[in-house]
């Protein structure tokens, strides 16, 4: 049987063709090791060679990411290999994200398992985690070796087709796969356990990583309000009559923006709500009881905010995922920004 | 709801009138919900021009 056929991808930089001054460079390979694929030739301990490595310059591929993951995977999949390993990219942002895009691209395509390694706040991690088997590795190379060790034997396993443990285990980034297990304890002496841990001092996992949420610093808002442009947005569901943007009742992936041009107030007969999280017998009855326009007229009318945004934007907030809200809260504050907005009333449910 | 949108981080948070109608009250009066609305639209323009440096609910009149 033939040898396992590797192919390794290297940044202009861990591949030897120079600094910042060659970060333009294209997709070239070379056969045999270069760099770090010396050491994951020296990791794989003859359970595969190193056939050759493809180095790109960081901004080839960040600039033109498409272009350049093809031009990379034309070069690879000439070379027929049975496994990809890109990096490791420690904590250098682009390279991880070229790692990471090449790698998906190596898998999805060509069909070969692609391993890379990263540190927990590349960039890439977040952006590929849930495609690409990410090893952690350090921040730097100090310790090269000892971190392509851990992403060739990752390698060889996904090669065998082997089914890999939990990531805190294996030692890659979670890739948000729930897989079914049979474990020893049932869910309540686990969590008994937890608790005596807890009350003890001891260390102890949550089985429920809870998301994220990066502080963002509160903006200040420079005019007065006689001089500001006030907008109101909710995510309590208030949608015009018949839904025309077919807003999703629950798990929300749209929002609407509505015109309220030439109101002093909403007209019920007009809207209707979806949101399916709360009973909405009654801001249907009366949408202000959700968007209060009639007040923000009013506080117009009387000179006490300089102009009230003539656009209500609307969703609705159940069951919807982080990554929509992050993605429709930043498209909706675009809007509001480039039509001069100085601040938001959002209204919850 | 307040805690959670100290959880998630959001900046401003004023205390609304309920879950079914955040700026309403259905057991009182037109004339008195309405009040009740502008009491918190005016808390909220109140929250706008407050710096702050966390997460920070805004009670009481």
């Amino acid at each position: 049987m033939e040898s396992l056929r590797v192919v390794c991808y290297l940044n202009q930089f861990f591949g030897q063709l120079g600094g910042e001054d060659k970060a333009g460079v294209g997709p070239q390979i070379v056969k045999g090791p270069v760099g770090p694929a010396r050491a994951v030739e020296q990791a794989l301990r003859g359970a595969g060679t190193v056939v050759a490595t493809v180095r790109c310059g960081d901004n080839y591929v960040a600039e033109q990411t498409e272009r350049a993951v093809a031009e990379m995977l034309a070069l690879v999949a000439a070379e027929r290999p049975g496994l990809v390993i890109a990096g490791p990219a420690f904590l250098a942002g682009r390279y991880g994200i070229a790692c990471g895009a090449l790698c998906a691209a190596v898998q999805a395509k060509l069909g070969i398992p692609a391993v890379t390694g990263m540190h927990l706040e590349n960039p890439g991690v977040d952006l590929y985690r849930r495609q690409v088997y990410i090893v952690q590795t350090g921040a730097e190379a100090a310790r090269m070796l000892e971190d392509v060790q851990k992403i060739v034997a990752l390698g060889l396993r996904l090669v065998r087709g082997e089914l890999l443990g939990a990531p805190a285990v294996e030692g890659y980034f979670a890739r948000g796969v729930t897989r079914h297990t049979v474990v020893e304890h049932n869910a309540a002496e686990r969590a008994v356990a937890m608790l005596t841990a807890k009350l003890a001092g001891q260390p102890f996992a949550s089985e429920v990583p809870l998301p994220d949420f990066p502080r963002i610093p509160a903006p200040r808002l420079f005019k007065t309000l006689a001089g500001a442009t006030i907008a109101l947005v909710t995510d309590g569901g208030l949608v015009p009559q018949g839904n025309p943007d077919g807003i999703e009742p629950l798990n929300a992936t749209r929002y609407g923006a509505y015109s309220i041009e030439g109101k002093s107030s909403l007209d019920a007969t007009q809207y209707d709500n979806v949101h399916r999280g709360y009973d909405t017998t009654y801001v249907k009855q009366d949408p202000h009881r959700l968007v209060p326009v009639d007040i923000a007229r009013e506080l117009e009318a009387e000179g006490a905010i300089g102009k009230l945004h003539e656009t209500v934007y609307s969703t609705t907030g159940v069951a919807t995922t982080l990554a929509h809200s992050a993605r429709m809260g930043r498209e909706i504050a675009e809007q509001l920004r480039a039509a001069g907005v100085d601040a938001v009333i959002l209204t919850s449910t | 709801m307040t805690p959670v949108a100290v959880m998630v981080g959001a900046n401003r948070i004023v205390s609304a009138a309920g879950i079914i109608h955040p700026l309403g009250n259905t057991e009182l009066s037109a004339e008195d919900e309405k009040a009740l609305r502008r009491r918190i639209v005016e808390k909220a323009l109140q929250a706008l021009k407050t710096e702050v440096a966390e997460p920070t609910v805004f009670t009481g009149e």
